[in-house]
């Protein structure tokens, strides 16, 4: 009896330390930051790897999203003679709400995994202590470039995402469904906002490539050692960057669009 | 890997990218490009009940889109509901003696202010007031009143 709740105040002391050393890593990050400014290819580089590299998963997912949303949309909205709301239904759902948070979850396992790996990977090969020996600050070398340049590319991502999406639910609606193009978009035009729908799905995809990409850097610097930790601190940054994506957009909707 | 000057133009073209799509975003899909309520003038107009009208509602001349409801309040005293409207600076030869209505855009659409010019010479300006409004139709009323005239009209004819 003794025992499990030991055990479980273990495992609470324990996760609280590593939440700890994660805002104190991400402090320490951030102090960073400037030097990566200084040193520009650095950023340059992983932005290559980071962001270009995604493209390709995030034009085909948004395409496919926003044909998807383009059927499901005519086949509910058709039966309401509605069907020229097409647009609407396409443009809010992905820029309100699919557009950040599919591309973060996409973000996450491409590039965020890469990350974890990369970084757990120096570390179990001592290159992070290394680079100490050798009076380079690791986080301010690997860390700071890598948190930068996915902090930058997602948010580009995630409107790159609703963009296509949009275009995606066009070919569908317009052009194989016949639903009307002047309808299509000029409905979707009066009813989309820009400060309130746009700018809030740019805020959340903001957010989520903070919290993505610090999970990642996180789960590498931290990781056990060993090919058995790289590849646990991986699978766990996939696991808690969906988990802190999907309740994060739920707290941010409640404020943005909620009334609460 | 790659020579640094093409991984320089590569990362270029794709923030270039990432930012056409926002601004593709903000100019076809939203309402940015259309009327923004700058240079606009405000004019009230007083409503025994606005019905389901809401901020940013269009306000039209002859079914055109001339501006947005800006403001919606209450006046404690008359206890009617006085609506602001942001009409552009494009259509500023509105006579004073226009009239506004509340209508709805289909069977189940939003509401909208529709304003009816009238024949005066002067015009409405910065502040003013449009003082022959009529109110939003409310459906239950309007069922009401046919039953109740059916049910008169019936008993007339007994």
């Amino acid at each position: 009896m003794i025992e499990t709740i030991r055990k479980l105040g273990r495992w609470g002391l324990g996760s609280f330390e590593r939440l700890g050393r994660g805002h104190i890593f991400l402090i320490h990050i951030l102090l960073g930051i400037p030097s990566v400014l200084a040193r520009f290819g650095l950023l340059v580089q992983q932005m290559l790897s980071v962001g270009v590299l995604s493209l390709i998963i995030i034009v085909v997912s948004g395409l496919f999203v926003g044909m998807v949303l383009g059927l499901q949309g005519y086949n509910t909205l058709v039966d309401f003679g509605a069907e020229q709301s097409l647009g609407v239904v396409v443009a809010l759902s992905l820029v309100r709400e699919l557009g950040p948070v599919v591309a973060s979850l996409l973000f996450a396992g491409r590039a965020g995994s890469a990350l974890t790996a990369e970084i757990g990977l120096m570390k179990s090969t001592e290159q992070l202590s290394g680079m100490e020996m050798m009076a380079v600050d690791p986080i301010k070398r690997v860390i700071a470039p890598r948190f930068l340049a996915g902090f930058i590319s997602l948010p580009l991502l995630a409107a790159i995402f609703s963009a296509i999406g949009v275009v995606g639910g066009y070919f569908v609606g317009v052009g194989l469904l016949g639903v009307d193009d002047g309808a299509f978009w000029s409905q979707m035009q009066a009813k989309v906002d820009f400060s309130e729908d746009i700018m809030n799905g740019v805020i959340k995809s903001i957010v989520f490539g903070f919290v993505v990409t610090w999970i990642a850097v996180f789960e590498g610097y931290d990781c056990v050692p060993t090919s058995e930790g790289v590849s646990r601190a991986t699978t766990r940054t996939v696991v808690h960057s969906a988990l802190a994506i999907l309740g994060l957009d739920f707290v941010l909707t409640a404020l943005m669009f909620g009334n609460i | 890997m790659h020579n640094s000057k093409t991984v320089e133009i590569i990362v270029g073209l794709f923030v270039a990218l990432g930012i056409a799509a926002l601004f593709m975003l903000a100019m076809k899909v939203s309402n940015l490009s259309a009327f923004t309520g700058e240079g606009g003038y405000i004019v009230t107009a007083r409503f025994e009940n606005i019905g389901g009208l809401k901020v940013r509602s269009p306000v039209t001349v002859a079914g055109v889109r001339v501006g947005r409801i800006s403001e919606i309040n209450f006046d404690n005293t008359t206890y009617e509901a006085v609506v602001s409207m942001n009409i552009s600076g494009d259509y500023n030869t509105l006579p004073t003696d226009t009239s506004a209505s509340i209508f709805t855009a289909g069977l189940l659409g939003e509401q909208y202010v529709a304003l009816e010019p009238g024949g005066d010479e002067k015009y409405l300006q910065q502040g003013g007031e449009v003082r022959l409004t009529q109110s939003a139709i409310v459906l239950e009323q309007v069922i009401g009143q046919f039953l109740y005239s059916q049910a008169e009209g019936g008993g007339d004819a007994k």
